[in-house]
């Protein structure tokens, strides 16, 4: 029953928009103009490509992320058993954690976190 | 407490008496199909005329005034210029990535948007895995954002979407962080589930102490997460034009604007949910009469309630506090609120180990 639901859901959004687009598509005026294909730079006519190597900062955080996304992954799954594990289960997840923000650590004093 | 499955459950034995099994599956397809449509615009259009008054209200100005009563007509006007314009494509953009991006944002919101408990048993979606479908469906939004900005082939949309990337995937951890104390003291991750757990008093009140943080946490992390308020640097108008939709025109554009404040929307109504209670009227012990009247309160009505009671507050933080720089934002997220997540989290443990909680 959820997956149908799920599908519906999904058609729905896609509908969202192919209507909303073709309703546009249909009433809008439409006229050619060679300026209007150009990029809205204020004005200026834009230098070289868009698509060119960018600043590596955004990299490094995005590794990171992945680091500690992957971590709440497992936390979700230990989460909703640590009310009958009790004790064992809060000890379990100190290590777990520990060994986390020693990693948060290491990246921290490396000065990954340093916006340069 | 009105339970709305008695209504679907008439709709389903209605349809079954005069067609086959399989029509009637089919039909109740299309009606919360188109449910789910209409409600998704409501809110949008709800959202954006209340962003507008309550901006207006903040800058001791008036808002919209001359369309309909109070202004309340301007909205819907607007979707119908926003209809009337052209759609331009520029040259030199990568035309598929391009017309796919608003596909892949509205579908991350619609399927994050289908998940919220508005009353028993009005869930669209209601998984045993329910937050964490909600928090992977809204996350799938970062990448339509990634290739609006990437297809466009200008260099402002490019860095607006590379800031809002970093700053998206960034504070989803404070997000998962704070919903995770919240399941630790349920220990479930259905949201109807996580509700009726809360018929004694609201997570907010029994958590006590982490719960709290947690929900500053999350309210702080939430407004990042949306690109709004301090942390709109995606679409700083100042130095960027629009970010990554400056290329886009028309309905193309309104997509994008109308995914923004749905998803403004749902967090909100996720933080309504599992923080304050969703559709569990307010009840203070000791109070019997009171108590009664609220009880007879629909719970859609207490659950939208505290959904724009958690928007306000949002759009309050919005219209007081002046933009971030990026590394601010990231300094922010790294350096304070992951930390601090992660010891909450281990306070609520300590909490709910050695049964501190109400």
């Amino acid at each position: 029953m959820y997956f149908t639901l799920l599908v519906v859901v999904i058609l729905t959004a896609l509908a969202l928009v192919a209507v909303a687009l073709g309703i546009a598509r249909a009433i809008s005026p439409r006229s050619y103009n060679p300026q209007k294909g150009e990029a809205y730079e204020c004005g200026i006519p834009t230098r070289g490509r868009s698509w060119m190597q960018f600043k590596v900062g955004y990299y490094l955080f995005a590794i990171l992320f992945l680091m500690f996304d992957v971590e709440t992954v497992f936390l979700f799954s230990w989460a909703v058993v640590v009310q009958d594990l009790g004790l064992y289960g809060l000890t379990s997840i100190v290590f777990f954690l520990v060994i986390l923000v020693l990693g948060l650590a290491y990246a921290w004093r490396k000065g990954a976190l340093e916006w340069k | 407490m009105f339970d709305f499955s008695i209504v679907t459950q008439a709709i389903h034995t209605a349809l079954l008496s005069i067609m086959p099994e399989g029509l009637a599956i089919f039909l109740e397809c299309v009606v919360v199909g188109v449910c789910l449509l209409l409600m998704y615009t409501v809110i949008a259009i709800v959202m954006i005329f209340m962003e507008r008054k309550v901006c207006a209200a903040f800058q001791c100005r008036l808002g919209p005034v001359r369309v309909g009563p109070w202004g309340t007509l301007q909205v819907i006007c607007d979707v119908f210029k926003m209809l009337t314009k052209e759609i331009i494509t520029i040259r030199h953009a990568d035309r598929f990535l391009y017309n796919l991006a608003p596909y892949i944002v509205i579908l991350a919101s619609v399927l994050a948007f289908s998940c919220l408990p508005i009353n028993r048993g009005m869930e669209v979606l209601d998984f045993n895995v329910g937050v964490f479908f909600t928090m992977a469906a809204s996350s799938i939004g970062v990448v339509g954002i990634l290739l609006a900005g990437w297809s466009s082939n200008n260099k402002y949309s490019l860095i607006g979407a590379m800031r809002s990337g970093a700053q998206m995937i960034s504070y989803e951890l404070s997000i998962g962080l704070s919903i995770l104390t919240i399941v630790v003291l349920t220990d479930t991750m259905q949201l109807s589930e996580i509700v009726e757990r809360q018929a004694d008093g609201w997570f907010i009140f029994k958590g006590h102490i982490p719960a709290i943080i947690a929900f500053i946490i999350y309210l702080i992390a939430g407004n990042a997460e949306v690109n709004r308020g301090p942390f709109d640097l995606p679409e700083a108008e100042s130095e960027l034009t629009a970010g990554y939709h400056t290329e886009y025109s028309g309905m193309h554009f309104g997509l994008f604007y109308v995914a923004e404040f749905v998803n403004l929307f749902i967090i909100a109504g996720l933080a309504a949910t599992i923080f304050l209670g969703g559709w569990m009227p307010l009840h203070i012990p000791g109070l019997d009469a009171f108590n009664t009247v609220m009880d007879y309160i629909p719970g859609f009505v207490w659950f939208f309630a505290k959904a724009f009671f958690v928007v306000w507050l949002l759009m309050w933080i919005k219209w007081t506090f002046p933009r971030l720089r990026v590394d601010q934002i990231l300094t922010l997220e790294w350096k304070y609120l992951v930390p601090i997540g992660l010891a909450n989290l281990l306070l609520m443990v300590i909490v709910v180990v050695f049964k501190l909680h109400f």
